[in-house]
């Protein structure tokens, strides 16, 4: 069997899940699973480009993710005059003034020496720090202060939210272009704790800035670039056409919101695959293999190995900031509060390796079989566990312990696939060639 | 007595719960380091495999309370304690024996091995919240304080109380019976040293004749046991919570880097160089100050460096301070 055909089957049998749920459940949840499986496939194909290309071990995927659901914020919703004229330009300056004071204090770092270095640097940071929050404090209360239960932050742009996607895009990597100058060039699982700091800290920043993104108070109601089921409701012309579907409005309309959502999403997929399939395909792709397989011969050769790792983190740090992005839009809200670890980045990475590492179909295919299997595993639990209990009596404790704790088998089950598929099929589905 | 005073409230606030806090990473950072020396991977899982022995001493611990059992004014999980210890050895044992083993005959790159622990960590999470659920559980009973605030004030006639929690106190106590117990182990007995010699020259040491799958088994069975007891104790003194203990993997990892991976000293340095530095920097120092400082330098703001939510920040920052000026940390340890 070739390589094409095999693909072939394998998306085939995918789609054939997904379009199965359809028939079995909904088709509302189908196309719920389609629209996240194509952002989950984006995510994964941003990891498999650091992974997969260049061999970082990223585990800090959730903070670029997350990074991007805020630029939709700052994007998309309209600025609070107000609080801009509480203290929106002073706000700037502090974190101006911050910026600064790092700033200097690399350059202090490279000019000093000895005794002056040792005691001058540290002394610098923590003036510099004092200056900061003194200026920086007073103008976030005043901010906060500003119709706090409404508002309470600075707002966005104003701008159409389509362009929060490449925004999105942009705000990670420009994080992973900070992040990069500083951690990479640590060994591997250096670099994986320091990500797994990084982006922990990113939520801790998204969660306690209430300026910036309201925090744990959440932004509602995001602008959506597809229209409102309700105005559909409303539309003659729509409900008649709902009709010669032999569908009800209130249905049609939240598939078509959701289909809109999926030509837009696949959209982007297919922009990203092919750009991803372009550069795996040209020198610059196999310099990146030629790295990740033996960095002493590639640095022999000339390549700045260091450079190219920045380049690469930063690429696909972007990817999963845009994915990020449209995650946020989808959902009509930044929430910072439910972004988890598990779910955010280990998921991500169970996505790659079970697709094929290296692999840019592998990791498309990884995105939508590892998320169907992860909305499907807790009613599909649920059912084996009433099957595994039916023995049981009705009011049996252990029974009811047992379909109590069926919604827990999602990481027992994504743990297990992952051993098994490193265990069995190391290089996944769809192998690298 | 304004200075005394000033120190009361220092070590009620910051000193106790940073040494207590201290204690539970350097047990938790041994545990990454010794793995790190002999097995050579960063463990993910071990977040969670303290969760689990937490749990089952949780569970015990119910169990006995069921019954009656107890030990007075201590709490009764100290009592469960070996039980979590043989329940954790025999899950690490097994996984070992049914995943990582596989990988270490065909020497597989450490960072595989990470990988193939962040599955693990799915699986041992997923486990544990299979048995117990996601939620806060108590298991903690016994008196509460060794000192309390209020006998404090009476016996000392200071103006601020000091109170010493029973969880801290026998953190402190158990800890240092584990730490003085590995040491005597890995320097004293015929197994500890063929341990050191396998994580400081696996070849040599293979060629003098010490049988390497022996040396993994005894690493696992010590680890498991210090995470069980770790787990514990952070269980007792905060609260058992199974997300928790994966949140615990940042400032453990970073104690363990600070102080060297693979030098078990460091790591007890590192985890109390982290412990401290989260607490003294997220701690609002207005009450301390306005004792020691003149009344005219009070302060009148809360002097709170920064707000607890980010305390990983300052294990990180800590974290990477170390490793671009040091990068084998502060014990010397080792580099794959």
């Amino acid at each position: 069997m070739s390589d094409t055909v095999k693909n072939t089957l394998l998306f085939a049998l995918m789609a054939l899940l997904i379009i199965g749920t359809g028939f079995v459940q909904s088709w509302n949840s189908a196309l719920f699973i389609l629209n996240m499986g194509l952002i989950s496939a984006i995510m994964a194909l941003g990891v498999n480009l650091q992974w997969g290309f260049a061999g970082l071990f990223n585990v800090g995927v959730m903070g670029f993710v997350a990074l991007g659901g805020l630029a939709v914020v700052l994007t998309s919703m309209p600025p609070v005059g107000e609080a801009w004229a509480a203290g929106g330009l002073r706000v700037l300056l502090g974190l101006a003034i911050g910026a600064a004071t790092i700033v200097a204090a690399v350059f202090l770092n490279k000019r000093l020496k000895g005794r002056a270095r040792l005691i001058g640097l540290p002394l610098f940071l923590i003036v510099g720090f004092f200056i900061y929050r003194a200026v920086f404090d007073p103008a976030v209360d005043a901010i906060e202060a500003v119709n706090p239960a409404g508002t309470g932050y600075l707002g966005g742009l104003g701008l159409p939210v389509l362009l929060s996607w490449p925004m999105g895009g942009l705000l990670a990597a420009g994080a992973a272009w900070l992040i990069g100058k500083t951690a990479l060039g640590l060994r591997s699982d250096y670099l994986a704790i320091a990500t797994l700091g990084i982006a922990e800290i990113i939520i801790a920043v998204m969660k306690n800035e209430d300026w910036l993104g309201r925090g744990v108070k959440n932004v509602n109601g995001l602008p959506r670039p597809v229209p409102y089921e309700i105005d559909l409701q409303n539309s003659a012309n729509f409900v008649k056409n709902a009709e010669g579907f032999g569908l009800d409005p209130v249905t049609a309309s939240t598939l078509f919101v959701k289909l809109g959502y999926s030509v837009l999403f696949t959209i982007v997929l297919v922009v990203i695959f092919i750009m991803a399939q372009a550069a795996l395909k040209s020198p610059w792709g196999r310099m990146m293999r030629a790295i990740r397989d033996n960095e002493v011969a590639a640095a022999a050769m000339g390549k700045n190995v260091t450079r190219r790792h920045l380049q690469i983190f930063v690429l696909g740090s972007a990817v999963c900031g845009i994915a990020g992005a449209m995650l946020t839009t989808l959902d009509g809200q930044l929430t910072p509060g439910t972004y988890q670890p598990l779910r955010f980045t280990f998921l991500i990475w169970v996505m790659v390796i079970v697709g094929g590492s290296g692999n840019n179909l592998g990791a498309v295919l990884g995105g939508f079989l590892i998320w169907w299997l992860w909305v499907m595993v807790e009613p599909l639990g649920h059912w084996a566990m009433e099957f595994v209990t039916s023995g049981m009596a009705e009011d049996n404790a252990l029974r009811n312990h047992l379909i109590d704790s069926a919604a827990h088998m999602r990481l027992l089950t994504m743990g297990v696939i992952l051993l098994l598929v490193l265990r069995f099929s190391p290089r996944g589905l769809i192998p690298e060639k | 007595m304004d200075f005394l005073n000033g120190f009361v409230a220092l070590s009620n606030f910051v000193l106790i719960p940073a040494i207590a806090y201290g204690s539970q990473l350097a047990l938790g950072a041994l545990g990454v380091t010794l793995i790190y020396g002999i097995l050579r991977f960063s463990n993910f899982a071990h977040g969670d495999t303290m969760a689990f022995g937490a749990m089952v001493a949780v569970l015990v611990t119910w169990w006995f309370q069921g019954m009656g059992l107890s030990l007075g004014p201590l709490p009764t999980a100290l009592l469960a304690l070996p039980f979590a210890i043989l329940g954790t050895m025999a899950l690490v044992l097994i996984t070992d024996r049914m995943v990582y083993r596989f990988y270490r005959t065909q020497k597989a790159k450490p960072v595989i091995l990470v990988i193939v622990s962040m599955g693990v960590m799915f699986v041992m999470n997923g486990v544990v919240r299979f048995i117990i659920g996601p939620n806060d559980q108590k298991f903690l009973d016994g008196e509460r304080f060794i000192i309390s605030v209020r006998e404090f004030k009476q016996m000392t006639g200071l103006r601020e109380g000091l109170a010493i929690k029973t969880t801290q106190g026998l953190t402190v106590v158990v800890a240092v019976i584990c730490v003085i117990a590995l040491f005597w182990f890995m320097n004293r007995t015929r197994t500890g040293k063929s341990m050191r010699a396998y994580s400081d020259n696996e070849d040599l040491a293979l060629l003098s004749g010490i049988n390497p799958e022996r040396v993994v088994m005894y690493t696992w069975m010590i680890v498991a046991a210090l995470t069980a007891i770790a787990g514990t104790l952070y269980g007792l003194d905060k609260t058992f919570k199974p997300f928790v203990y994966f949140m615990l993997l940042l400032p453990i990892f970073a104690s363990a880097i600070v102080g060297g991976l693979g030098s078990p000293l460091g790591a007890i340095a590192g985890g109390y160089i982290v412990a401290f530095s989260e607490v003294m920097i997220t701690y609002a120092w207005k009450k301390v100050l306005t004792y020691w400082m003149p009344e005219s330098l009070e302060p009148d703001g809360l002097v709170q460096l920064l707000s607890t939510d980010y305390k990983f920040a300052v294990s990180f920052v800590i974290l990477i301070v170390v490793l671009l000026f040091k990068p084998t940390g502060i014990f010397k340890g080792k580099s794959v």
